[in-house]
């Protein structure tokens, strides 16, 4: 691991975030909005943050993203 | 724009087929169960190399249990569907989370946590970067001093999650919690560690989300 990427696993997004749970309810809704175009981090406030520190939450994302997108095709 | 985010007809009729009694009812719960084992199957398959080393390549049977437990859960809380997303993306992310935490499971089985001295070196390696300036050097230590001084709860998640790359759900199962317990102790020794830096006069950007 280089320097910016231990201190930001170590510190974390330092700004306010959704928890894992609000994540989870959210998520759904965030990804839809994401593929819609909206404005979907103004509209899930604190969601992009909680997935820049939480890797478990980002992985559910881009799965969830990637199976949705590729249905799309 | 808002076409998908609105409850479509076919939303409503999943919800009303789900709940529907006798043979309609089953038939729906059926189609329910396809749909999450084919988003099983998606995250499995994309997870294979996780699971390589681990014997007896079970993949369809960690996708069969994980729609299965998906199922139970959206049937659970179908009165919470909103019908702010496709009841199809709803539901998947249920597979999805099921799967992934069997996959997580599955690979660690056996393997110890790594120990805190991997961290240390994590941090003593980035600190001595060759062409870095000596600030670096004393902010890792700093942040080492910082470290040392959380309480064993909040050390442990951040060392073993955050610094040794320990998936949460794999060591919320062996301390007997929670992804969202263990991740509010990650946030707040990371709060911690932010101000304590800050106090010893370190200013930190990591890309966190522009208010």
């Amino acid at each position: 691991m280089d320097r910016d990427e231990i201190l930001g696993k170590a510190l974390g997004p330092g700004a306010p975030e959704l928890t894992c749970e609000q994540c989870f309810e959210e998520l759904d809704r965030y990804v839809e909005l994401k593929l819609a175009g909206a404005a979907a981090d103004e509209r899930v406030p604190g969601m992009r943050a909680h997935l820049g520190g939480c890797p478990a939450c980002a992985e559910d994302f881009n799965s969830l993203w990637d199976l949705v997108t590729r249905e799309g095709d | 724009m808002a076409t998908a985010l609105m409850t479509a007809p076919t939303e409503i009729s999943w919800v009303d087929r789900l709940r529907a009694e006798g043979p309609d009812g089953q038939a729906a719960v059926a189609d329910l169960h396809a749909l999450l084992l084919k988003a099983a199957r998606f995250e499995v398959g994309r997870r294979a190399a996780e699971l390589s080393h681990v014997r007896g390549g079970d993949e369809e049977d960690l996708a069969q249990q994980a729609a299965d437990d998906a199922l139970i859960a959206v049937l659970g809380k179908l009165d919470q569907f909103r019908g702010e997303s496709r009841f199809t993306t709803w539901a998947y992310k249920f597979a999805l989370l099921e799967a992934a935490v069997k996959v997580r499971r599955r690979a660690w089985q056996g393997r110890e946590v790594p120990l805190e001295d991997e961290a240390w070196r994590a941090l003593s390696d980035a600190g001595a970067s060759a062409g870095r300036p000596a600030e670096d050097a004393e902010l890792f230590a700093a942040l080492r001093e910082e470290v040392e001084r959380l309480g064993p709860r909040q050390r442990q998640v951040l060392i073993a999650v955050a610094l040794n790359g320990v998936p949460i759900d794999v060591l919320a199962e062996r301390l007997g919690s929670t992804r969202g317990a263990l991740y509010k102790s990650l946030h707040d020794a990371r709060r911690k560690l932010r101000e304590a830096l800050a106090e010893r006069g370190f200013r930190i950007e990591t890309g966190g989300e522009e208010e």
